[in-house]
């Protein structure tokens, strides 16, 4: 097996608007996802720089403000092949449960992403919710 | 003035590799030296058979279960309880040098310290202290990577780097390749000098950190070196000291292939599984090798490796404790030696690790040598102890009192002293989800049988188990665990197991990289 995907998620008790405002804007995931410091965003474009200084170009594959759905693809370094996805999920009550899906060859790197996602998500949970 | 104390790791060391426990591959004088002036422990158990689990409970004195590092790759939360913050709370000097491993290593992000510390903030963490340390110098089996070891080679000795073995494949799983002589996997001829290698550094490092101590400060040094785990990369100029093709196959390796898979098929069906290249339960095992392929030749091959870097780590020790004799501190250092967890070494036909709750990963090198000063007379406990144990020894060292978050007990001195005090029994737990693979085991180890149940997961339906024991099968090869003439001790064990499980962490750790 060469190829993995590995999915996180968290419950968030605020808005899916309010949370996809953050993680539907491609220019902001260094907001919430610890560990990248910067990104630029051209067209669909993105350009993120990890902590330990590493470049990543990422394609932008979806940008979808009605079902909250938000997809990119890694394109250089060790990829094989890469998708990673999130989605907002309405739960109704003014809350939602955000997801990160990555899929990847190498497996590892799904683990790696999706763990380091899944953690910010934690955090973000945290943050957002402890601005009410 | 109080007892300093050197805790002296080292990582996938077997019982059975050291002199004073019977192994007589390799030479290790010093710590055989230690047992006989100290405490040796004949059942020292790790609580998991994987590093960060394992290095999680030494430092907090709690459970995987409690502590929350359920499987390699779960970070342990930085808030986490530790032993150093105690004893620096104290008074006591912190100092963890060699290899943490309570984060992730595997980590492009740099998110966690463990990695940050190295290039952002040297040997001293910001806020003081991490993790109760107030000086931290990093090492672990390969100078890939951030920490400070890689660091160090790369300025001083930068042709040395590409030397090592690469622990990752192309793939990014751990590597199945070797290139010795027998093809053995993590096998590497490493032309690296013997002072730039990590085993010496960690030492060095060491030495340099005690320099700076007042002769009446109370320190606690955390010397944990990387090896003898895998990759089996020591300095080539070493290699000599043990021609492998002199070295015997240990009694745990079945020669015969149908005798192995015999003994196998007996066992919980992720044995044979692994063996026939089907499954894979554990990362750190290279998923490309197939144990099933390993021979002879192989096994002796990464048994002389393997001790000629004990024989490395027992030099360097006895480096260290003659620094602290020139420093005046014999008499009132308390010495601690183990390992996280064991490794297979060809027992049953594999290498490395996994959900295998045997004595080659679960019985573990443990000597105590209790600084002179406190007169306690050398003994060999016979009772089971468990790595649980250390943070409270660490503790009644120190002459502090174990706080009510520590599970476990300070080490008894003698077999009377675990009788009074009731070591009757240790546990070691196995919880692994990785890429749809779910293995879920409790382990408790009483009265001369070590009984595993596993719970219900993707390998498993709930039922099975293995039930050894140890006074007349040593090897474990004969699983009793379906005989109904053992079925009443069997039962009995097991209302043991589930009556003591440790209280479980709430809501668990995600685990957030492989290792």
């Amino acid at each position: 097996m060469t190829r993995g995907s590995v999915r996180r998620e968290v419950v968030i008790k605020r808005p899916a608007d309010d949370v996809w405002a953050i993680l539907g804007d491609p220019a902001r995931v260094h907001e919430w996802f610890t560990g990248i410091q910067s990104c630029q965003v051209d067209g669909n474009t993105r350009i993120v720089t990890t902590g330990s200084g590493l470049p990543m170009t990422e394609e932008i594959v979806t940008t979808d403000a009605i079902q909250r759905r938000f997809q990119y693809r890694i394109t250089a370094g060790v990829f094989k092949e890469h998708l990673s996805t999130i989605d907002v999920i309405d739960l109704g009550d003014d809350t939602c449960v955000a997801v990160y899906a990555a899929d990847a060859d190498p497996a590892t790197m799904a683990l790696i992403i999706a763990g380091a996602a899944g953690s910010a998500l934690l955090e973000l949970r945290d943050r957002l919710e402890g601005a009410y | 003035m109080g007892r300093k104390i050197l805790f002296v790791t080292t990582d996938q060391q077997r019982y059975d590799t050291l002199g004073c426990n019977g192994g007589t591959l390799a030479r290790t004088p010093v710590v055989d030296g230690l047992a006989a002036n100290g405490i040796r422990y004949e059942r020292g158990h790790p609580q998991s058979v994987v590093c960060m689990p394992s290095r999680a409970t030494m430092l907090t004195g709690q459970y995987p279960s409690t502590h929350g590092v359920w499987m390699n790759g779960v970070p342990l939360p930085l808030d986490a309880p530790s032993v150093a913050d105690v004893l620096h709370s104290s008074g006591y000097h912190t100092a963890l040098i060699g290899k943490p491993h309570f984060e992730p290593f595997l980590d492009p992000f740099l998110r966690f310290i463990e990695n940050a510390l190295a290039p952002q903030h040297g040997t001293r963490p910001p806020g003081g202290t991490h993790r109760g340390f107030e000086h931290l110098e990093f090492a672990t089996h390969t100078p890939a990577g951030p920490l400070h070891y890689s660091r160090w080679l790369a300025a001083e000795h930068p042709e040395a780097v590409g030397w090592f073995y690469p622990v990752l494949d192309r793939a990014l799983q751990v590597n199945a390749a070797g290139d010795g002589d027998t093809g053995a996997p993590q096998v590497h001829v490493n032309q690296v000098p013997k002072d730039w290698y990590h085993t010496q550094w960690v030492a060095d490092r060491t030495i340099a950190w005690l320099d700076t101590l007042d002769a009446d400060d109370d320190w606690f040094c955390w010397m944990s070196f990387p090896d003898p785990h895998h990759p089996w990369d020591p300095p080539q100029s070493e290699v000599g000291r043990i021609d492998w093709h002199d070295v015997p196959l240990p009694d745990g390796y079945p020669q015969a292939a149908t005798e192995r898979e015999r003994i196998l098929d007996t066992k919980p069906r992720h044995w044979r599984l692994w063996y026939d290249g089907e499954l894979v339960s554990n990362y750190e095992a290279p998923a490309e090798w197939v144990p099933a392929t390993l021979v002879p030749d192989q096994v002796r091959e990464v048994n002389a490796r393997n001790a000629v870097e004990c024989e490395l780590i027992d030099e360097a020790l006895g480096r260290v404790l003659a620094h602290i004799g020139t420093c005046g501190w014999d008499d009132d250092v308390d010495v601690v030696f183990t390992a996280d967890h064991g490794e297979l070494q060809g027992d049953f036909g594999l290498l490395f690790k996994g959900p295998y709750h045997v004595d080659a990963l679960m019985r573990l090198p443990l000597v105590w040598r209790p600084a002179t000063s406190a007169r306690v007379d050398p003994s060999v406990v016979h009772r089971p102890v468990g790595l649980v144990d250390l943070a409270p020894t660490f503790c009644s060292i120190a002459g502090v009192e174990a706080p009510s978050w520590m599970q476990g007990h300070a080490l008894p001195v003698d077999d009377s002293d675990a009788d009074k005090r009731g070591f009757e029994r240790v546990l070691t737990e196995w919880d692994s989800e990785l890429f749809g693979v779910g293995v879920h085991v409790r382990t408790i180890t009483r009265d001369q049988w070590v009984c595993s149940a596993y719970r219900t997961g993707t390998v498993h339906d709930g039922s099975e188990g293995e039930l050894y024991d140890l006074s007349d099968d040593p090897l474990q090869r004969v699983n009793r665990w379906d005989d109904p003439a053992t079925r009443s001790i069997r039962d009995d064990l097991l209302t043991d197991l589930w009556a003591n499980q440790p209280r479980v962490r709430e809501p668990r750790l995600q685990l957030e990289a492989p290792v």
